[in-house]
């Protein structure tokens, strides 16, 4: 069953909505003590960087997250929530993976925020199981997770590569939204309820 | 690559989606979940509805509709008429809508654009403008197009990006229910001052107007009623007919 981190960044209705579809159980991550009820676990996010991980640390949860040995998956601002720094709010964030958060950088001929359906090149990882390579899913956001080889698992171009999707261990980021992004990424979802501990 | 939208507008009366829907397959036309479903499976990108209500009860009824329609949609969906507040917006945001759009509240309070950018972010917050040529100039005209504002269009435009708007809904008057092709001039004008994304209404009558607005705009989407109501372009032959053209679109 699936824990949803509920710590006040943004609405989780679609979220929510989107797991009964593909009638996946979930329930609600308040306490530190929830986390053991749940196999896997997401944390989902909108709105400003910064200020979501000020509302992370309120619960207390940041270090038992971090602590997690089952499969987490972090949404959009949820994922730049794993990485160690955002630009947004120059927040520092769980550190997980040891990438940066950055601004868009418009004078690269390039609309902000990045909205819309784009195009992911991925790399097999489990997360993308039966997903088509090159299927497009929907962002929406004006911060991006900087390319990085060792952890990349899904490449999306605005402008430049961004990551599009990140993997370190039991540890899954995805920028673009699953619940919004058609049946591929009610898919995606399912992959992640799959995953093995 | 990142694909242009194509965004069917449905207008909603007391939770019931109103003008007249030809779909084969349909059963009720005036279900906004089921007519919503029905775009999405067409390989629409997204939806806007536009709430017409003029009633007290209003709010509770959009609100029911859009938790409804959040149940069953699985691409994203923007919430249109009667918002003027940030209490308003929350509670649509947490009934599961993806972006607000807000018309003449913005061009009564423009400080509103900048509450509902701080509190939900910029992504969430569409400024829909409603313009018509008067005397050579573009201005700014609320209630349909009856009601002419002092605001010239580009201006406001350039205003409402600096006060946190996340996109423009731009819809020409002058071509609004003509069927004669989108006002490719000022939108032209428009993409070229800002830096955030337009969305093309007004004027869509056959495929080549939407080829036409794509090729000669740097809008990034193109909203239409009736051509995709009554069927008159079905949303796939569309995309076909874009892709043929070399415009980046989700098949």
């Amino acid at each position: 069953m699936i824990g949803i981190v509920n710590y006040g960044a943004g609405n989780i209705f679609s979220l929510t909505s989107a797991l009964e579809r593909q009638h996946l159980p979930f329930g609600m991550v308040n306490t530190e003590a929830d986390l053991d009820k749940y196999t896997h676990i997401i944390i989902p996010g909108v709105g400003h960087a910064g200020a979501a991980m000020k509302k992370l640390q309120d619960t207390g949860l940041v270090e038992p997250i971090k602590a997690l040995k089952k499969p987490v998956l972090g949404i959009c601002v949820g994922m730049q929530l794993l990485t160690a720094h955002s630009e947004e709010g120059d927040a520092t964030m769980m550190n997980i993976f040891p990438l940066q958060t950055r601004l868009f950088n418009k004078d690269q001929g390039i609309k902000i925020p990045h909205m819309g359906w784009n195009n992911i090149d991925h790399k097999n990882n489990s997360l993308f199981e039966g997903v088509e390579n090159l299927t497009q899913f929907y962002f929406v956001h004006s911060y991006f997770i900087e390319y990085n080889p060792t952890f990349d698992i899904a490449t999306a171009n605005y402008g430049m590569p961004f990551s599009a999707a990140i993997h370190k261990d039991n540890f899954y980021g995805v920028q673009f939204h699953p619940e919004k992004s058609g049946i591929a990424g009610e898919h995606l979802l399912k992959n992640f309820s799959n995953l093995k501990q | 690559m990142l694909s242009k939208r194509i965004i069917p507008c449905l207008d909603v009366k007391d939770g019931r989606t109103v003008k007249g829907v030809n779909f084969i397959d349909l059963k009720d036309a005036g279900d906004p979940v089921e007519l919503a479903w029905q775009y999405a499976q067409q390989g629409a990108d997204e939806l806007v509805f536009l709430d017409i209500t003029a009633t007290h009860e209003r709010r509770k009824t959009m609100i029911e509709m859009v938790k409804s329609v959040a149940r069953q949609l699985n691409i994203p969906f923007t919430i249109g008429g009667g918002i003027t507040t940030v209490q308003d917006a929350d509670a649509l945001l947490n009934a599961g809508a993806d972006k607000i759009s807000i018309n003449s509240a913005a061009v009564k309070n423009p400080e509103l654009i900048e509450e509902l950018a701080r509190n939900f972010g910029v992504q969430f917050v569409v400024v829909a403008v409603d313009t018509k040529l008067v005397e050579g100039r573009n201005m700014v005209h609320l209630n349909g197009g009856r009601l002419i504002t002092e605001l010239e269009t580009e201006n406001w435009i350039r205003k409402a990006e600096s006060l946190g708007a996340g996109e423009i809904l731009l819809t020409s008057m002058d071509h609004d229910g003509t069927k004669q092709g989108f006002d490719c001039g000022l939108l032209n004008t428009i993409t070229q001052m800002i830096n955030i994304p337009v969305i093309a209404s007004g004027g869509a009558g056959k495929v080549e107007h939407f080829i036409e607005v794509f090729e000669k705009t740097g809008v990034d989407a193109a909203l239409a009623a009736s051509v995709f109501h009554f069927g008159e372009i079905p949303i796939p032959d569309l995309k076909q007919k874009l892709k043929y053209h070399n415009i980046p679109v989700r098949l």
